[in-house]
């Protein structure tokens, strides 16, 4: 196999307030190869955006990173200076935030925030830039003319795309997406989902890209992964987990979905909330809103185990368990 | 609270109707003339214990009727009837409190519906002593718990006396319905209840939902953009876009044979885990702003089958099979055989969105 484009190996990142350490991402470890399209799926305060930002490198305090590196074409990020940074951020990895709205500068015009962003990490000509930014912008559908317009003149949707167009700006071999769709409609963020898959099979960019929505990443991501309270609950290929999830919580969020095709089923959801990180449950994290709890479940916290390609951290799935039974 | 005299029930069951419903808005300063048509000549209607989804993108002007049916602010054409009832002579303080008991609107973002200094408890309470004042402070607080434990927060008794922050957002929400259960509702308008929430917590909302109106026999017009929750809930789907009502019927009528271009279009959007990606091209528009609008369909520049007449002339809802009714020209309606059974049309469903 080729060495990974991006290896995240263990890694934790806690929130250090007065009160308590709270460990919003816990020892996850991931890899994406070049050109792969990971889809990261979890429910608010599970992480996810936490982890986002310690692989991107953007974490502020009281966020830290506790362990763990971040290898980024061999490179690990997490030692890099902020001027030793400069040089990898934007050029070979690029983030697109939640929401464009506030993400944009209100003041500024697109072209003005392009400028911005290539004058920062490479010394080129205005002609250059403005030519540039030109095609980045066609490249996601808007039209050049554009380039002049300030984000309130465009439309939630393009205000995303914009936003997108910028972090295609140095042709990254990584773009790192948090959320992009969540404030748009279901056209716009199936048009925008559909773009996005383009563009990477257009220009063989890795996508890591996350949501709370399951059923978004279904069609477009290559591998998913399953956070829950700040750990890897599953990961593997998507095709696999959608057709046989094994994890109880993959099965909760899968069944959350109302469906437009076929018969109309009763749904379950997932009986109470996202476990305080501060305080975690013991155990198995997943055990106080658990389907399929067993008694070991509450003391004994469950590894990754491998099924399959799957990685899944269930007791449901230990061997030792399993034998004992 | 009794209805006042004057309300008569509707001979047809219809729980609220509006006819030709409208409401621009003024953009700009006084002196400008440019009016953004955010609702334009809706006829709905709300039957005694149905759920009526109201679908459409941001934009599309659902929220606008939900505030008009809330008296949030005038039509600007059009009558809203309740039980028969023109709201617009609803004068009176008595009158206005009557209605907005029978009719409470539950709001989209549970975050900011409610004020962080209060126990969540005061909402509730409030709502009692103002609509129901024949209740004592026993009462009031017994009701309280009776509605916390319906939309399914329990303990009762301890969570009415958390703050706002204390709860997550789908509690929030749940909050939201119990302060409009309290006023013992006979209509309930949710402006996008779920669409704040977490996945795995919307399915909690909309079962809670279906069991408002089964145990507590109360309507609810749903607003959503999403029309796979609608279809969970719904009995009726009213489509709109850009100010007009594009297509209505029965939910499973209108989302297994969709008649109007712009419900296939939303319909094929939808993400479904458990099927296929049906492949659609990008289709970058979206809804316009209807600013001084003239004559014409709103979607036609949208869609894949606009002919000359539809420049020219608005289509209104006409019949497409039994209950079911679309606005659009080129739309087949459904024949019906000797039986009086459907029949599937030509422009069947699946052809229509793969052409695309």
């Amino acid at each position: 196999m080729p060495e990974p484009l991006l290896e995240v190996d263990n890694l934790s990142v806690s929130y250090l307030t007065d009160a308590a350490d709270i460990g919003a991402v816990d020892r996850v470890s991931l890899t994406v190869q070049a050109g792969e399209f990971l889809g990261i799926v979890g429910e608010s305060g599970c992480g996810k955006s936490t982890l986002l930002f310690a692989i991107a490198q953007l974490l502020t305090p009281p966020a830290e990173v506790t362990s763990g590196r971040v290898a980024f074409k061999g490179q690990d990020l997490v030692q890099l200076t902020d001027s030793e940074l400069r040089h990898v951020r934007w050029r070979d990895y690029s983030v697109v935030m939640q929401s464009a709205m506030n993400a944009l500068n209100p003041m500024k015009s697109i072209a003005a925030q392009f400028k911005d962003t290539m004058r920062a990490h490479e010394r080129t000509s205005a002609d250059a830039i403005r030519a540039r930014s030109a095609e980045v912008l066609h490249l996601v559908g808007i039209d050049a003319a554009h380039l002049d317009s300030y984000p309130h003149q465009l439309s939630g949707g393009m205000r995303q795309r914009a936003m997108i167009a910028m972090a295609l700006l140095f042709t990254p071999q990584l773009v790192i997406m948090d959320e992009p769709t969540s404030a748009l409609d279901v056209v716009a963020q199936r048009s925008l989902m559909t773009q996005i898959k383009q563009l990477q099979q257009q220009f063989g960019f890795a996508v890591i890209f996350v949501t709370h929505d399951m059923s978004l990443i279904a069609h477009y991501s290559d591998r998913v992964m399953v956070m829950y309270a700040g750990q890897v609950a599953e990961i593997g290929d998507t095709g696999s987990i959608f057709e046989r999830p094994l994890h109880p919580y993959s099965k909760g969020l899968l069944d959350a979905f109302p469906s437009v095709h076929g018969p109309r089923r009763a749904l379950t959801g997932i009986a109470g909330s996202p476990p305080d990180l501060g305080r975690p449950p013991s155990g198995c994290r997943f055990h106080p809103r658990c389907s399929e709890v067993m008694a070991q479940c509450p003391t004994i916290e469950p590894d990754l185990y491998m099924i399959d390609e799957t990685q899944v951290r269930c007791l449901l799935y230990s061997e030792q368990l399993r034998d004992a039974v | 609270m009794s209805p006042p005299p004057s309300a008569v029930a509707d001979p047809d069951g219809a729980l609220l109707q509006t006819t030709g419903l409208t409401r621009h808005f003024r953009l700009g300063g006084l002196l400008s003339r440019r009016m953004l048509h955010a609702v334009d000549d809706l006829d709905l209607t709300i039957h005694e214990r149905e759920i009526v989804a109201l679908v459409g993108e941001s934009g599309s002007g659902k929220t606008t009727v939900a505030r008009l049916l809330a008296m949030i602010y005038p039509p600007t054409r059009g009558g809203i009837f309740y039980r028969g009832r023109s709201v617009r002579k609803l004068r009176s303080r008595k009158d206005v409190l009557w209605y907005r008991g029978e009719v409470p609107m539950v709001f989209q973002d549970p975050y900011s519906a409610m004020n962080p200094v209060f126990r969540v408890s005061h909402g509730v309470m409030r709502n009692l002593k103002l609509h129901r004042p024949e209740l004592d402070r026993a009462q009031r607080r017994e009701e309280a718990e009776r509605v916390f434990d319906i939309v399914g927060l329990n303990p009762a008794g301890d969570m009415l006396r958390k703050f706002p922050y204390e709860m997550s957002g789908g509690q929030r929400q749940r909050v939201g319905f119990a302060q409009a259960l309290a006023v013992q509702p006979k209509l309930i308008l949710a402006d996008e209840p779920v669409s704040m929430l977490d996945v795995s917590i919307r399915a909690g909302i909309l079962n809670m939902m279906a069991g408002l109106r089964a145990e507590e026999g109360a309507s609810i017009l749903y607003i959503t953009h999403d029309i796979a929750s609608a279809r969970y809930v719904a009995d009726r789907i009213v489509v709109m876009y850009a100010g007009h009502a594009v297509e209505q019927g029965p939910t499973e009528v209108v989302l297994t044979r969709p008649k109007h271009p712009y419900t296939q279009l939303l319909l094929s959007a939808v993400p479904d885990p458990r099927e296929k990606a049906v492949p659609v091209s990008a289709d970058s528009g979206e809804p316009p702003r209807v600013i001084d609008p003239g004559e014409g369909c709103r979607f036609r520049q949208r869609c894949p089958y606009a002919i000359d007449t539809c420049a020219q002339i608005t289509p209104l809802l006409r019949p497409m099979g039994p209950a079911h009714d679309a606005a659009c020209h080129v739309a087949v309606a459904e024949s019906v055989d000797r039986d009086g059974n459907d029949v599937h049309s030509p422009a069947s469903t699946e052809r229509v969105i793969h052409q695309k």
